[in-house]
């Protein structure tokens, strides 16, 4: 059987999902074993424009970047969004909250008009995408799943349960009990809860389950003692694109 | 090879770096007309984000700004929320702190000599190829690359991205347990930081000789070699302190680039590791400096494509220096310490040396712990400025070279800035 042929490319992103898949370590030579890697501008040399799957990191901020994206989508059987910033926007969206003229020349001052950006935007607001990597970063063990379910031409299986599922799993004590807050109750499981049991709370960065109870959660903050500004920014940090944050 | 024709030279993008850049060169009747350095990255205006967020988040943002030096900018984000609101940390942060940067480093350092620069040493496109005919040291490379990623989620939480720092200290300390298997693992990897040492010395003949004097700029400290803190130190002369970065840094824009350049008194002046070592050789562990004496390293080395040798002595001195800084809190025992922070209003600036060079954050925040003004000023923004420099006298050094060599000799001279695109156009 011929190999798969894979490509990788990103947008306005850190790269920081990308590296997880150099962070594979030996098991990306069974990786680069398995299909046949035919562009990775961060790792090699070299670009065909052949390939069946195309991971895509980063969210889309020019009107100038739509056409390759475009291209992109053109050329692959299968597209998928690595990581927050290709799935949700990421935090690149925090700027679409502020008035964009002001956005630019608080970076760039008088010179401002030099430097083209539009309101950042998630892959799927530009092209149709087959399949969501969530996470900031992703996990690489899920991109392996991920990964294999495509070789075998199976449809992967992501969590559309809450992250406090995984949570209560890992046994960590609920940080709303200690006074803090966390977006665990709406957000999409799949990464074992690892900020809370890394000491902090869930941010939001897998983006909402598919059916959030979202108001009943914004009831939930208040109750702790948020106000209405404090939860939309929490909402905004990960899926200000979604209507929840609207 | 017609010295007449006119020999353009055009690579989009720059592989095997971080982010998107271009080199254009133009060479007409054997002059070069036209070189340069092009950032085309989509800016991602992280400092006008930053407005508005709270003290707790700015961290966790910023990190955002890079996935490679994602724990640089986390402590960097940190030390500024810190010096706006007065709050000092204790001298078991401070080390988990220098810990998780020396993590990164050898991270960083390795990925980039052993799976960007060590193909071109090699004449392969990319480490792929390299797995059939140097399996061995690839698996060198790969061994330690996941325990430098290890060390960073035993102390992190997460390799990319890290959860537990936080401002004030850490939100969860490694246990007794972690720290020890850390130390046994990184012990029993000695011979193999060595071995690799030996086998990319031993390849260093292979960069082209080349040389243009500039400034260096990195943080000094007289007690160590100066990663976490320090005043900021120059080789032409002078020391500052940190809260005077915007002196230092003077930042400027060009027309073809979508990232800020700066200069300091010259032209351009050059950060990372090179600089680090020309400024504080002195400080480096011992075995670091041994291997420097092999490559013949010593300051001032003005040869940008020493930086990656530089880049292997560093990896021997943040492996080594792990190891005592894991002996001195295993002696004095990890305490459960909790950050204590008091929210007020303020400004302040942080400063760490990330693996491409020195970083800083700077950050005004009112008195709800809300930021108001952000300003970050990256490492590669820094070394733009250098690397077009170095670029214009490389290319003309090499112009009468078949088109495909300047190409690629042009190419290598980028790669060995180690350049982090994407985070210069935060
Ligand atoms: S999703 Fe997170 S890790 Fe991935 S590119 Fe965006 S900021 Fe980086
Ligand atoms: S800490 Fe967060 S994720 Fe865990 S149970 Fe509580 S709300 Fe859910
Ligand atoms: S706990 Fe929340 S913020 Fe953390 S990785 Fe999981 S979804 Fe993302």
């Amino acid at each position: 059987m011929e190999k798969a042929k894979v490509a990788f490319f990103d947008f306005a992103s850190c790269e920081g999902d990308q590296l997880q898949v150099i962070n594979l370590e030996e098991d990306l030579l069974k990786v680069v074993e398995a299909v046949e890697i035919v562009s990775f501008r961060e790792a090699m040399k070299g670009h065909s424009d052949d390939y069946d799957i195309a991971f895509v990191e980063g969210s889309v901020t020019r009107r100038s970047d739509e056409a390759r994206l475009k291209e992109i989508r053109k050329n692959a059987k299968v597209l998928v969004a690595l990581g927050a910033c290709a799935t949700l926007g990421g935090v690149n969206l925090l700027k679409n909250f502020q008035e964009a003229e002001n956005v630019r020349k608080f970076v760039y001052g008088d010179k401002a008009f030099q430097y083209e950006t539009y309101p950042a935007r998630p892959l799927k607001a530009v092209v149709p995408v087959d399949i969501d990597i969530h996470g900031c970063p992703i996990n690489r063990h899920e991109f392996v799943m991920v990964f294999k379910s495509l070789l075998l031409g199976k449809k992967p299986e992501i969590p559309n349960y809450p992250v406090c599922v995984e949570c209560k799993m890992a046994e960590s004590i609920c940080v709303f009990e200690m006074g803090m807050t966390c977006l665990g109750p709406v957000t999409r499981a799949g990464c074992g809860a690892c900020c809370v049991t890394e000491g902090s709370y869930c941010w939001g960065c897998r983006g909402l389950v598919d059916n959030p109870n979202a108001d009943s959660q914004r009831e939930v903050l208040a109750k702790y003692g948020l106000g209405l500004r404090d939860i939309l920014n929490k909402f905004r940090l990960y899926s200000g694109f979604s209507e929840v944050a609207q | 090879m017609n010295a007449k024709a006119e020999r353009i030279i055009q690579v989009h993008h720059v592989t095997r770096v971080e982010g998107h850049g271009n080199i254009e060169v133009k060479i007409k009747d054997g002059r070069v007309e036209e070189c340069q350095w092009q950032v085309v990255e989509a800016p991602r205006f992280f400092e006008a984000m930053l407005r508005g967020r709270k003290w707790y988040e700015a961290a966790h943002l910023t990190s955002r700004i890079c996935g490679i030096c994602s724990i640089g900018h986390t402590i960097c984000s940190l030390k500024a929320t810190e010096a706006a609101m007065g709050i000092a940390v204790s001298e078991q942060t401070a080390q988990v702190r220098k810990l998780l940067l020396h993590a990164e480093n050898l991270q960083s350092h390795l990925l980039h000599l052993g799976y960007l620069v060590l193909p071109d040493l090699l004449e392969k496109p990319s480490v792929i190829p390299l797995a059939q005919t140097h399996g061995e040291q690839v698996l060198l490379v790969i061994g330690l690359h996941r325990l430098a990623n290890e060390m960073s989620d035993r102390l992190g939480g997460r390799t990319t991205h890290p959860q537990r720092p936080v401002v004030g200290g850490f939100a969860r300390w490694p246990t007794t347990e972690e720290m020890e298997t850390l130390s046994q693992k990184l012990e029993s990897a000695r011979t193999d930081v060595m071995a690799l040492a030996d086998f990319l010395g031993s390849l260093i003949e292979k960069f082209p000789r080349f040389a243009r004097e500039t400034e260096y700029i990195a943080l000094t400290h007289p007690a160590e070699y100066a990663l976490y803190e320090g005043h900021i130190g120059s080789t032409d002369d002078g020391q500052w302190p940190v809260e005077q970065y915007k002196g230092i840094v003077n930042e400027y824009l060009v027309p073809h680039s979508t990232a800020k350049f700066t200069r300091h008194k010259r032209a351009a002046y050059m950060v990372g590791a090179l600089a680090r070592l020309n400024l504080n050789y002195d400080k480096l562990s011992p075995g670091a400096k041994e291997i420097a004496g092999k490559l013949g390293l010593k300051p001032i080395n003005s040869n940008p494509f020493m930086n990656n040798a530089a880049q292997l002595v560093e990896v021997v001195h943040c492996f080594e220096d792990s190891l005592r800084l894991l002996r001195d809190l295993h002696a004095r025992g990890l305490k459960d310490e909790r950050p204590a922070v008091s929210v007020k209003a303020g400004r302040g600036t942080g400063a760490v040396e990330v693996p491409r060079g020195i970083l800083f954050h700077e950050y005004e925040y009112n008195k709800d712990g809300e930021i108001v003004w952000a300003n970050c000023v990256i490492p590669t923004n820094q070394n733009h400025g250098n690397i077009q420099m170095d670029l214009e006298a490389f290319v003309d050094q090499i112009k009468e070279r078949p088109t495909e060599q300047v190409e690629l000799m042009a190419e290598m001279l980028v790669r060995a800035y180690d350049p982090c695109i994407s985070c210069s156009t935060h």
